[in-house]
């Protein structure tokens, strides 16, 4: 009996839902509280900064020897850009940590902050992407006086050929406003120096403590072995936990400064001010048609905001290089040309959020799609179906190579789902009432579970990519896996333990995954990039394999039989065809215990493995009904159906809980959330009362519909999930809105589509 | 998030209430379900110094429903309208309105008298005051006295109210017979503060307007009273052609507020829209 595809509960539950989850802010109690004392405006020059009598505060002026967190790539377009712990005579963004402030608690802390008092010579912010790329735009750093910290370009020899022969182009300038990714958990950390040792651990809520560990020791130049990182539970990640942020520098600095525990908890306003942004991007975007509706070429120019620094380790180029190189997705098309850039503004920091770029590339392709089909009375399932890649492997115009997929079934089984056809007679009756219900479709793939050869090919100084796991089996028959993936809530331990169950004959119970400590586990690179389950999976079971032939040698030589004939199963180890067998904890036993038996088994009964594949792509369609309120602009949600592919499902369950989240953030892309800074750079949406994540009255069902390709890319043939949700509802949500409001004729091409936008698009168009 | 320092009281008399915020003047701040004030202070925005928390006043928590009107004392949360207070067509009507404020812990919470304390624009309870004539009841040490809810509200956040008084008592008239309701809201995500809402009520005899309320809020820095418009109603068949005059000038009586959600002109759309489809339901 396989645990691999079975919903079998999570393993991490019982104490999560029963309140004995154990969060940083759980290691807070009873440490001295750090407030970060921040820029109030968004440009500037640090004149002064006032600190009370007798007050601990540290500023720049007490960092010496801090070094300036500063990430690379090796390319010649791209500008370093060093971001200081604390500002360091210039502020460059509205919420740029200038000081700290230590005292007993976090409400004294609160007070003392406000006592220091920070004189700034504010100078001209820019903050919208276009103006910053603009003649005479103020120069937020002065090693790049264009704003351009990143640009990638490239043109395939066709692209003019192609749009000169072209029956139809449709050009569109698209839009996709700034989003922050919301964890429900904001960032935190507790600092605690040991004062037997000198070492700090450091216990904060992130995604990737081996990478922090390692960037934190650069940037305060101390060995690695100083420092101890602990992810505890982790309440939500999604992207916005994997950089390395000044304040756990300043955390750890200021814990060794003062030999104390010194904790610091985000609070929301900080979160939003301070964290990291995403999703704040302009593409301008033309497409070649022939008549028959084959798409032949597009050329984009896009426009990426990546704010006021350059995220630790991926970089300011994780959005525009990503944008470059995966506009194509799941189309067929040879001739590709592309100007990406990555803008830098008086902005929060840009970092990656659940999908990358993928939603507005989604988008894009999906809208071009829509209207293609409407300039060319095409039906939009057809002009999809037609341009959809079908023969496997693919190269993409940009070199990646798309592993077996099904992008034209995955297609069709969402539009069976949702029944297209009795929805057009539905729509027509309706529209007839003055009632106005759309449907929307979007089909990409993902690219997920990629290894060094991937992150290489972007010019990285730090590939990440490879997954490294330590098994051992004890001597009572249980488990314990060490990997260096590092999970957030996505339940990837009940995954994992499945995979390891399989392997040994063992039930997942038995199976213990430990993550999230470097003391604890081998160097890995967390949890980002729909990594975790096929990279770490693949290293499970590789390491349990390496287990499996040690107990089936030890089974062997205890049941006098040939290895190959010993079957793993049901707890028991068992000679092929015969009745003789031994339970797995027996052989535990004797591995540890009558060693001289077995001397063929080297190490006992551990195993280490490391996997690191080139990666593969999962592919899906959405299909969702909405209806609009043609005088509110408001969107309800009737229907949504995901049609999903990624391959083998460990945990079906669990799939099902990342694509409905996803969807719900892609919900969210679409019609909800959006950040706003005014001209000057001050941010307007800085709590939950303006910043507005859908909640459960807004999202509806989400039906899933699942399809397994199988595909040799990865070891267990299972393919990454975690972003597709959110790279698929916006494109969907939008294209829907623009078929429900078809009798006005209206193009929606920026996202949020919020109330005012729709209202305002439908009230242009009402007018004679 | 963390409120500055400040001076707590509990009183469990009205008597002694009064006389604390007698002695504080500008600094003292009354606690009722604490579902703004709370967020105010911990954001910081809010720095009273003195907070007097009425909730062991027993006296205030008294709702009297009657088909002459509904008295809703300070502590009348708004969970307690989730069923109607009475049989009666407004009792139902607040029914449907309370289901709009917030969520439903806030709503367990939150009281009636402090959403009118408060005097948000965007609150639903001060559009029905507004709206249906309520009085209001005001005590101190120098006694009690009553406010008409036409000099109440004094804009976003201020109030007819002095900074020693308590808010203790809201009488809304129940409007006797024959007269109907309807509610209309449009916010962003179910629970969020109103971009803009009406509540009308009508009484109509003999295919007849022979009384009419209207009301619109979020829009502006108070609850509107479009008396007006109400007058113009009178005599007039309750039809579409009606209800859409109607709807057309409550969109011109008002310059909306801007905010990062809605636009002037997008706020007289939803004007428009809101107070057509409350005016709807209240001729149904």
């Amino acid at each position: 009996m396989s645990w691999i595809g079975r919903s079998i509960p999570r393993l991490e539950d019982p104490a999560l839902i029963t309140g004995r989850g154990w969060y940083t802010a759980d290691a807070a109690r009873g440490a001295m509280a750090v407030r970060f004392v921040r820029s109030p405006v968004a440009r500037g020059r640090i004149l002064d900064i006032e600190i009370p009598d007798g007050a601990t505060v540290f500023t720049a002026a007490d960092l010496a020897g801090v070094k300036p967190i500063m990430p690379r790539l090796f390319r010649p377009d791209y500008v370093a850009i060093g971001q200081p712990v604390f500002a360091d005579g210039r502020v460059v963004f509205s919420g740029q940590v200038v000081a700290a402030v230590v005292a007993p608690d976090a409400a004294a802390a609160e007070d003392l902050a406000e006592q220091v008092f920070v004189d700034i010579d504010m100078e001209d912010a820019v903050v919208d992407v276009d103006l910053a790329l603009g003649e005479g735009a103020p120069a937020v750093h002065p090693e790049a006086p264009g704003n351009v910290l990143v640009e990638g370009r490239m043109a395939t020899p066709g692209l003019a050929d192609a749009f000169a022969a072209a029956h139809e182009v449709v050009s569109l300038d698209l839009r996709s406003h700034r989003q922050s990714a919301t964890p429900m958990e904001p960032r935190g950390g507790v600092a605690d120096y040991d004062v037997a040792t000198g070492r700090v651990t450091l216990t904060c809520s992130v995604q990737m403590p081996h990478m922090l560990r390692t960037g934190l020791a650069d940037v305060l130049a101390i060995p690695e072995s100083d420092l101890r990182v602990i992810a505890p539970d982790v309440g939500g990640g999604f992207g916005q936990k994997m950089s390395l942020f000044p304040e756990y520098a300043a955390l750890v600095w200021i814990a060794r400064r003062l030999r104390r525990r010194v904790a610091w908890i985000e609070d929301r306003r900080e979160n939003f001010l301070a964290s990291a942004h995403s999703r704040d991007q302009a593409y301008t975007v033309r497409a070649a048609f022939a008549a028959d509706g084959r798409l032949k070429a597009v050329e984009a120019d896009m426009r990426c905001n990546v704010g006021a620094f350059s995220c630790y380790p991926v970089t300011c180029g994780v959005e525009p290089l990503m944008a470059f190189a995966e506009l194509p997705g799941p189309y067929d098309f040879a001739e590709y040309g592309v100007r990406s850039r990555g803008v830098t503004t008086n902005t929060c920091t840009m970092a990656p959020y659940r999908g990358v770029s993928r939603p507005m590339l989604t988008f894009t392709m999906e809208r071009l799609m829509d209207v293609a089909a409407r300039r060319l009375k095409l039906d939009p399932v057809a002009i999809r179906r037609l341009n959809l890649v079908k023969a496997f492997p693919h190269r993409s115009p940009t070199g990646l190579v798309y592993d077996e997929g099904s992008y034209v079934k995955t297609l069709d089984m969402a539009v069976e789902a949702i029944g297209l056809d009795a929805f057009r007679d539905r729509q027509q009756t309706a529209w007839a009432e003055g009632r106005h219900l759309g449907l929307g479709l979007s089909v990409f793939n993902e690219r997920t579970g990629y290894g060094t050869p991937a992150f290489a090919a972007r010019a990285m100084e730090i590939v990440p990519g490879y997954e490294t796991v330590d098994c051992v089996m004890d001597p009572s028959g249980h488990v314990e896996a060490r990997i260096g993936s590092s999970p957030h809530g996505q339940g990837l331990k009940t995954a994992l333990a499945q995979i390891i169950a399989d392997e040994l004959g063992i039930e997942p119970d038995k199976v213990r995954i430990i993550a999230g400590d470097t003391d604890a586990t081998p160097y890995g690179w967390g949890t980002f990039a729909s990594r975790s389950l096929v990279i770490g999976g693949g290293a499970c079971k590789l390491a349990a394999g390496g287990i499996a032939g040690k107990l089936r040698v030890i089974a062997g030589t205890m049941l006098e039989a040939a290895p190959a004939d010993i079957v793993l199963e049901a707890g028991r180890a068992g000679v092929a065809g015969t009745d003789r067998s031994v339970a797995i904890p027996d052989l535990a036993r004797a591995a540890f215990h009558q060693s001289h038996r077995f001397p063929g088994v080297a190490n006992g009964l551990k195993e280490t493995a490391t996997y690191d594949p080139a990666g593969t792509f999962s592919n899906a369609c959405h299909a969702v009904i909405v209806e609009v309120d043609v005088e509110t602009g408001g969107v309800a949600i009737e229907r949504y159906v995901v049609a999903e592919d990624a391959g083998i499902l460990i945990n079906p369950m669990i799939v099902d809980g990342q694509i409905r989240g996803g969807v719900a953030q892609g919900i969210a892309n679409a019609l909800y959330e959006e950040v706003v800074y005014d001209a000057d750079g001050n941010l307007l949406t800085a709590s939950l009362a303006d910043y507005l994540p859908p909640t459960c009255a807004e999202i509806p069902d989400i039906e899933i519909a699942h399809m397994v390709t199988l595909s040799d890319a990865t070891l267990t043939r299972a393919k990454g999930v975690g972003e597709g949700g959110a790279i698929g509802a916006p494109a969907a949500v939008v294209n829907a809105v623009v078929d429900a409001l078809s009798p006005y004729g209206v193009e929606i091409l920026e996202m949020p589509a919020t109330p005012q936008r729709i209202r305002d698009l439908v009230r242009q168009a009402e007018r004679p | 998030m963390k409120p500055a320092a400040f001076t707590y009281h509990r009183p469990t008399s009205l008597e002694e209430a009064v006389t604390v915020l007698a002695g504080v003047g500008e600094d003292g701040k009354v606690l009722a379900g604490g579902q703004s004030l709370v967020a105010a202070m911990n954001f910081r925005l809010a720095r009273p110094g003195v907070l007097v928390d009425i909730n062991r006043i027993g006296e205030l928590g008294r709702l009297e429903a009657t088909h002459e009107e509904i008295g809703i004392g300070a502590l009348t949360r708004h969970a307690a309208f989730h069923r109607p207070v009475a049989d009666t067509a407004l009792a139902h009507a607040l029914a449907r309105v309370v289901r709009h404020i917030a969520h439903y812990p806030i709503r367990q919470r939150g009281t009636f008298a402090g959403s009118l304390s408060h005097a948000d624009p965007a609150s639903e309870w001060c559009l029905v005051a507004a709206t249906l004539d309520a009085e209001i009841t005001a005590a101190s040490t120098r006694g009690e006295r009553r406010i008409a809810a036409s000099d109440f509200f004094q804009g976003t956040f201020r109030t007819a109210l002095e900074p020693d008084e308590i808010l203790t008592r809201i009488v809304i008239p129940g409007h006797g017979d024959g007269w109907t309701f309807g509610f209309e809201e449009f916010a962003r995500r179910a629970g969020d503060f109103a971009l803009a809402m009406s509540l009308a009520a009508l009484k109509v005899e003999g295919g007849i307007i022979r009384g009419a309320r209207l009301g619109i809020g979020g829009v502006s820095d108070r609850p509107i009273r479009l008396a007006e418009i109400e007058r113009h109603l009178v005599g007039q068949p309750p039809n579409v052609d009606t209800i859409a005059a109607a709807a057309d000038a409550a969109s011109r009586a008002v310059e909306p507020t801007e905010d990062i959600h809605a636009t002037a002109d997008y706020r007289r759309d939803l004007i428009r829209a809101m107070v057509r489809r409350a005016l709807t339901q209240a001729a149904r």
